[in-house]
């Protein structure tokens, strides 16, 4: 249970109001790769214990999707940040 | 026991005398009495029956640590409450309470009687037992069941209601006594807002007792209760359990309204409870401690009770719980109960098993204070008649001795004390793991979570000035004030823990489960070591009351017999709830109808005035046929198709999920995620579009309109709206941020009428004027902006039945005038309504998938013969088209969609049956996905999807249904009727 | 020493002083030929069986906690078969087959309780379902029923089955072989046996590393040394992407709490197992009186073992939608555990391609404790002859290449 706050709407707001949209930053590949790649973009996932990065939609607010870098053991909020901020970064 | 004369702190109301019925007999108490002091009060020892050997049990405690004193309230009526604490149960005029327990009843219980077998039924005997033979274990079981539970189920609905309230604070104070008023009064001093919880219905905790012992501390009590009443800045919430923490702060609790009163007074407009969800920006632990009884023998014998429960008793409630008491205990507060007893005209005998506490002020008044003694056996036949006092001796390397040849002391109450235990529950709610001091002996909590604050006896102190100064402390630091850190606490000189060796009389531990010391033993000579398996095995702390005043006894003993510090043993996980937390308060008020929103078009009332059934889809309530007089659903779904394939029916769309698309990418968008070719739909034309996942299988389909070049109108399936509105947002934010598209879902926005039939042309140049409708003019797949009775709308011209069909959308607030008023005008053609049923048999007729019912998650476009909706040739590939060319996905004869046809018409396919390809074989090659009787066909006909199905039209399968009956079938091509499309334009 | 009524009335007279460790405290040893990770009910069970099938074979569980810690001890104790496709339906069957005789093998009774589940139809495409799925359980042997409203009315008189409700129960499916178990007593009964056929059980021993050379399981190191070993089953559901990230790998699993809650023990008055995947929730009694309750999963992935709490609120109030004399019934303890969930709702057990020697069975989401003896059976067996058990080839990782998924999220017990 934890509160976000949206990089949109500027609030600190209920978990229940936001939806995980899952792991962030999967790249999808092309038409002419492997059906092992293909497997692999699709099913595997990290799924990390501890700090994950993940989208998430402010699905009762905003709707707009954005990163969210938290522990998933401990609950805590890390960082909430656009996808726009990370390719700035880049 | 008596009840005292009146005392000036007491809480009862002598005023107000309370009649009750207990056990089906009459008895009296006051205003202010819970069940336990007035049945105390009354000289009613038995209460109970404990759940293992059935033995006699009495009240030990005076708050919801109580294992023992569990009770129905109103029994098999709509208030009926199984398990309640007799201590937590505030009573009320003519209140019908019953023992929890007692098979039959507490005076006898079978249990008991069993005594010969006890010695059998040592902890976990039935996991070496009733095991053969196999088949007898359901009969042993049976017989199992009868001995289980306490009290019996409710057997009515309940009677009252229930709701959530959501509250924000700065500071959430948990716990009323010292600490928690100090810290509360300090906080809102500070200026921040303030919510102050407790459980019990007047706000004093402990301190209560100390008050009636101390003046100063009366006065302050009384000083500060009336400041925070009066504070603005604070809410007090009593009868009000905090019940779980959780990150961030969310405090849950739950608020009892109206159960201490009079089920005739009660307000039915109120809320029987009230769960709130409290948001808190600092919490304030303040929930004191609760005390540990002595383990010794029969300590579960009634008359046994918790030292401080009797000061409580005696002080709050004006009960002398005994007029011969024997005091026991390991620490110091076993003086102030004594001279509480003497307070109250009785000559206590103190039994400490430490030595050098200075009790002369006890001894001059010719009270027995024995020093390095302890009970080592409670006596007596009901209740305690006597105690078996040893002498103790401790040493660094073997803790306690007990000595052999106990003496005799009689007594009618043996209060105890073996330490107090704080009260970690919600600290650890949220991870954090309470470390054992051995200077309290007593786990204490970590509070290693921001934001977070403990203070009080749950930290430690041991006297109320320590409390309140430490309460202070956290309140103005949770304000965010500057404050000077309190003196360390005064200990309370707990001596360790002390239990006499495990002979063989019973020592309970777990009262409620009938854990005993021995059981431990057991436990862990079988190398059940670990707490938790302990715990699993004996059932130690598994009752109603969550091992309060067991489990940390249970700690000890487990880590005396591994020879372990108690610290490496450790406790079980402390989780939610902290006491019982009623169902029906979770659910709030989200219960029959409310318990998930309802959804209806706009034409609902039309819809309920012409008496049709609804079918629920989703959320949505859809009418599902329109039944005239006593028609069946079969009769009314025939007469509903023939009129629409003869003449002209009408049907509510508006359930269908809307998307608007805008944007100069928007026809590249859906490219993407359609599997279909979109580049050359010109304005003014409709298409259907198919959709995949990544995994290559279908999960969505529906019309899109061509608005403009940059603007359309997407339709999704009913169920699928919100889905796939998701879905499409979510790939156009993080993977399409390139693309300059706009998502709207305007599913509400819109209404929807569908005018199909051969008719429909003549209806809807009667109903607008300003659109050609003419074949050659607005073809099939074309859609038109005109003005419909008097309304803009949007009238696509696509079908779902085969038949002429427009589908006129309205903004939604129109719909239902549009809807009666085509309904009206329909009258010349005998316009018929019809529903999903009608629906779903008219597409089967013509081979139309319904995404869910002919697809299940594993069928591919291909699978669905759906191929010529599939472009591989898009500049980008479309959602799940890599996923196509696997190697499973596109091996030959996967299962595809077909037709069937059944040998004999009139035998209509069970939705779900199997199929297989001879009469004798249980090998299933496909199932049946829709089955319907087609009216105009005037036979059966059926959907389904078969292993390499398109390969094998014509072939004879067997359709295999749950009678075993054997019903041979034909594959045939998906589309039953008018093959040649030649209804599609309708009546010229 | 075998478990008996005549043990039990010896122990009687001599103060239970007799009783051996169910399983003893052992020093490991430096090699053994198979490792188990994981000391649940499907890391013991998998130990078990293969030191049973395969005598001769050294076999150690390590457990980084206490065995039977996780979702072994943290479950809703629902066992039942009536899957949906032929591939799921025999594994689930084959083990049904194994708990049937499962207290008498291990001698340790499980309290295997047979009395029936039942999954309720609130849709019309619901009951589709239960056609569909009732059809394909009769064809595969499985018993299985489609049962009416009026039927469910007379054999579960407290479910309410009225109109006036939000979502109006339509029919039901019904397994009456199904049942529950003593979810504890599996782990200590597998636990017990395993050691006396051999296996070294070791508790409080946390995997590192795994020690692969050249694509070969070489040994592991953990927290309590080194250990030898060329073959290592992986049975650490919730935690299976940890152990997986170890060899290099990613697994088509995501972790994601699942609660479920107790109320106070009463009188028995549901003597069945009821599950509704339209109101997220199943409940049975259990022989000691309280209801347990699961709820349906978090929405979020994580490995806290502690979920949201609208969830539960949400689970409650289904609870009352099917029997409204709960309402006033107390709850006493909820709890959380971490199960590992598949994409197609089906688990892996599976040798890994990239690795010799090296075999993951996970994934299996909220259905794992039903398949516990026969998925370690299955598992024995892929790891004992170093290829796929016949019932268990339909769950290789492979097929998340291949696309040859077995969607079973319409039969599992709450909607993925």
């Amino acid at each position: 249970m934890f509160l976000i706050h949206c990089p949109y709407c500027g609030e600190l707001r209920d978990e229940q109001e936001y939806r995980c949209a899952g792991e962030a930053f999967i790249q999808r590949p092309g038409l002419d790769c492997t059906d092992e790649q293909w497997g692999d973009y699709v099913f595997n996932r990290t799924n990390p214990k501890g700090k994950v990065i993940e989208q998430w939609a402010h699905s009762a607010g905003c709707r707009k999707l954005f990163v969210v870098e938290r522990n998933n053991v401990t609950n805590e909020i890390y960082a909430v940040r656009t996808f726009e901020s990370y390719k700035e970064q880049a | 026991m008596k009840r005292l004369y009146k005392q000036a702190h007491e809480r009862i109301d002598r005023s107000q005398i309370i009649h009750f019925h207990w056990q089906g007999a009459h008895y009296t108490g006051y205003a202010g009495d819970t069940l336990a002091s007035a049945l105390l009060a009354n000289d009613v020892k038995l209460i109970g029956r404990s759940f293992k050997y059935g033995r006699q049990r009495g009240i030990m405690a005076a708050g919801v640590e109580e294992p023992n004193a569990l009770v129905v309230l109103e029994p098999n009526s709509g208030y009926h409450l199984p398990n309640a604490r007799a201590t937590e149960v505030e009573i009320y005029p003519e209140m019908v309470a019953q023992p929890a327990s007692g098979i039959p009843s507490i005076n006898e219980d079978v249990r008991a009687w069993l005594k010969p077998l006890h010695r059998f039924m040592a902890a976990g005997f039935y996991y070496k037992t009733f095991m053969s033979p196999a088949s007898w274990w359901p009969k042993y079981e049976e017989q199992l069941r009868k001995l289980a539970g306490f009290a019996p189920a409710p057997s009515q609905p309940d009677a009252e209601t229930y709701d959530h309230y959501h509250r924000q604070t700065d500071v959430a104070v948990v716990g009323g006594g010292a600490a928690g008023l100090a810290a509360a009064l300090a906080a809102a001093n500070a200026g921040s807002t303030v919510l102050l919880l407790d459980e019990r219905p007047q706000l004093g905790g402990e301190l209560v007792v100390d008050a009636a012992r101390d003046p100063e501390a009366a006065a302050w009590l009384a000083r500060t209760r009336a400041a925070l009443e009066a504070h603005a800045k604070v809410q007090i919430l009593v009868r009000t359990t905090a019940y779980a923490l959780h990150d961030f702060n969310l405090l849950l609790a739950l608020e009892r309204r109206q159960d201490h009163l009079p089920l005739g007074s009660r307000n039915p407009k109120l809320t029987r409870q009230r769960l709130h969800r409290i948001r808190a920006h600092k919490v304030i632990l303040a929930t004191g401690s609760h005390e540990r009884p002595l383990m010794f023998a029969n300590n579960d014998l009634p008359g046994v009770m918790l030292a401080s429960a009797v000061s409580r008793y005696q002080y709050e409630y004006s009960v002398l719980c005994g007029s011969k008491p024997l005091v026991v205990g390991n620490n110091d507060s076993i003086y102030d109960v004594a001279r509480d007893l003497v307070k109250a005209g009785t000559r206590p005998t103190v039994v400490d098993c430490r030595i050098g506490y200075d009790a002369s002020d006890l001894t001059k008044l010719g009270v027995l204070v024995k020093q390095g003694y302890t009970v080592v056996k409670a006596e007596g036949r009901d209740s305690v008649e006597r105690a078996l006092i040893a002498k103790t001796a401790y040493s660094d390397t073997h803790g306690w001795v007990v000595g052999e040849s106990p003496e005799t002391v009689s007594c009618d109450l043996i209060a105890c004390s073996g330490g107090f235990s704080p009260l970690v529950h919600l600290d650890c709610h949220t991870g954090s793991k309470p470390w054992f001091s051995t200077e309290h002996q007593a786990f204490m909590p970590a509070c290693d979570k921001p934001h977070r604050y403990v203070a009080g006896s749950v930290n430690g102190q041991s006297n109320w000035q320590g409390a309140a100064a430490e309460g202070e402390y956290v309140g103005l630091l949770a304000a965010g004030q500057a404050a000077n850190p309190v003196a360390a606490p005064k200990l309370l000189m707990v001596a360790d823990f002390i239990c006499p060796e495990l002979g063989r009389d019973k020592i309970f531990l777990d009262m409620q489960n009938d854990v005993k010391a021995s059981d431990l033993e057991l436990a862990i000579r079988e190398n059940y070591r670990s707490i938790e398996h302990i715990k699993r095995y004996t059932a130690l702390g598994f009752g109603t009351d969550q091992g309060k005043t067991g489990n940390v006894n249970g700690i000890a003993v487990a880590a005396k017999i591994m020879q372990l510090p108690i610290a490496e043993v450790g406790t079980t996980t402390f989780r939610p709830m902290y006491t019982p937390v009623t169902m029906g308060v979770l659910a709030g008020s989200e219960v029959g109808l409310h318990s998930d929103p309802q959804r209806f078009t706009p034409m609902q009332a039309s819809h309920m005035a012409q008496g049709a059934e609804f079918e629920v889809v989703g959320q949505w309530m859809r009418p599902w046929y329109f039944p005239q007089g006593s028609e069946n659903l079969h009769q009314a779904v025939a007469r509903e198709c023939l009129a629409v394939r003869n003449s002209l029916g009408m049907m509510d769309a508006s359930t269908l999920g809307k998307i608007d698309i805008q944007g100069p990418d928007a026809r590249e968008f859906l490219a993407r995620v359609y599997t279909n070719n979109w580049a050359k739909l010109a304005p003014g034309k409709c298409r259907y579009g198919l959709m995949c996942d990544e995994n290559g299988m279908i999960i969505d389909d529906g019309v899109t309109a061509c608005l403009s070049d940059t603007h359309f109108l997407m339709t999704t399936t009913t169920g699928g709206a919100a889905r796939i509105y998701t879905h499409l947002e979510t790939w156009l934010q993080t993977e399409w941020p390139d693309l300059e598209v706009y998502l709207t879902s305007v599913t509400d926005h819109w209404s929807t009428t569908g005018v199909v039939g051969p008719k429909a042309r003549r209806l809807m140049e009667k109903l607008c004027k300003d659109v050609d409708f003419s074949a050659a003019n607005f073809p099939f797949m074309d859609w038109r902006e005109g003005t419909v009775c008097g309304i803009p709308a949007r009238i696509m011209r696509i079908s779902f039945s085969g038949e002429l069909s427009y589908e006129i959308n309205v903004q939604a607030n129109y719909g239902r005038f549009l809807w009666d008023s085509v309904l009206e005008a329909g009258k010349a053609f005998n316009i018929t309504p019809y529903g999903t049923e009608t629906m779903h048999v008219l597409r089967a007729e013509k081979g139309y998938v319904i995404v869910g019912q002919d697809t299940d998650g594993s069928i591919t476009p291909y699978d669905a013969n759906m191929a010529w909706a599939v472009s591989l040739n898009k500049s980008y590939p479309f959602l799940g088209q890599r996923a196509l060319t696997r190697s499973d996905t596109a091996r030959a004869g996967r299962k595809q969609l077909v037709g069937l046809l059944t040998d004999e018409p009139d035998k209509v396919l069970n939705e779900g049956c199997q199929l297989v390809a001879e009469t004798g074989s249980k090998a299933m090659i496909g199932h049946v996905t829709s089955s319907y009787f087609s009216p105009v066909l005037g036979r059966s006909i059926a959907l389904a999807v078969v292993k390499g199905g398109l390969d094998l039209l014509g072939t004879k399968i067997y359709a295999k249904p749950l009678s075993y009956e054997v019903i041979p079938v034909t594959i045939v091509d998906s589309v039953f009727y008018d093959q040649a499309k030649e209804k599609s334009d309708g009546e010229i | 020493m075998k478990y008996s009524w005549l043990e039990v009335f010896k122990a009687g007279f001599s103060g239970q002083k007799q009783w051996p460790a169910a399983w003893p405290e052992v020093s490991p040893k430096a090699a053994y030929d198979v490792v188990i990770v994981g000391g649940g009910g499907h890391g013991l069970a998998t130990a078990y069986y293969l030191a049973r099938d395969f005598p001769g074979t050294r076999v150690a569980v390590l457990e980084k906690g206490w065995i039977g810690g996780g979702n072994t001890g943290r479950n809703t104790t629902i066992v039942r078969s009536n899957y949906l496709w032929d591939e799921a339906t025999n594994l689930y069957e084959h083990s049904m087959k194994l708990w049937e005789g499962l207290s008498k093998d291990l001698n340790f009774n499980v309290m295997f309780s047979q009395r029936g589940v039942y999954n309720l139809g609130h849709t019309l495409q619901d009951m589709r379902d239960i056609e569909r799925r009732v059809n394909a359980n009769m064809l595969n042997g499985v018993d299985a029923e489609v049962v009416s409203v009026a039927e469910l009315k007379e054999r579960i008189p407290i479910l309410e089955t009225g109109k006036q409700v939000r979502y109006p129960v339509m029919g039901a499916s019904c397994q009456p072989r199904a049942g529950v178990a003593r979810h504890d007593a599996v782990a200590w009964g597998f636990a017990r046996a395993a050691a006396k056929h051999g296996v070294d059980i070791i508790q409080n021993c946390e995997v590192q590393a795994l020690d692969i050379e050249a694509g070969r399981m070489k040994g592991l190191q953990t927290s309590r040394g080194y250990f030898k070993a060329e073959r290592v089953g992986c049975v650490t559901a919730g935690h299976s992407s940890i152990l997986a990230a170890m060899a290099g790998i990613r697994l088509p699993v995501t972790s994601h709490p699942l609660q479920a809650f107790v109320s106070e023990p009463m009188k028995p008055v549901l003597h069945t197992v009821v599950m509704s995947n339209a109101v997220h929730g199943y409940v049975s009694q259990s022989d000691k009186g309280d209801l347990v309750i699961g709820a349906g999963l978090d929405p979020y992935s994580g490995y806290s073992q502690r979920g949201s709490p609208h969830v539960i609120d949400h689970c409650a109030s289904a609870m009352i939608e099917l029997f409204p004399i709960f309402s006033r019934v107390r709850l006493n303890r909820q709890w959380g555990g971490i199960v590992d969930v598949c994409p197609d709702a089906c688990p892996i057990i599976s040798p890994i391609p990239q690795v010799k020697g090296l075999y993951f069975n996970c994934g299996w989401g909220t259905g794992g404790f039903k398949a516990t003896p026969g998925s370690g059976h299955v598992f024995a067996h892929t790891i004992g002859q170093d290829q796929p058990h016949p019932l268990a080839a339909p769950f290789h990782i492979n097929r998340f290449v291949t696309g040859a998924l077995i969607d079973e999220h319409g039969a599992a017990a709450v909607a993925h």
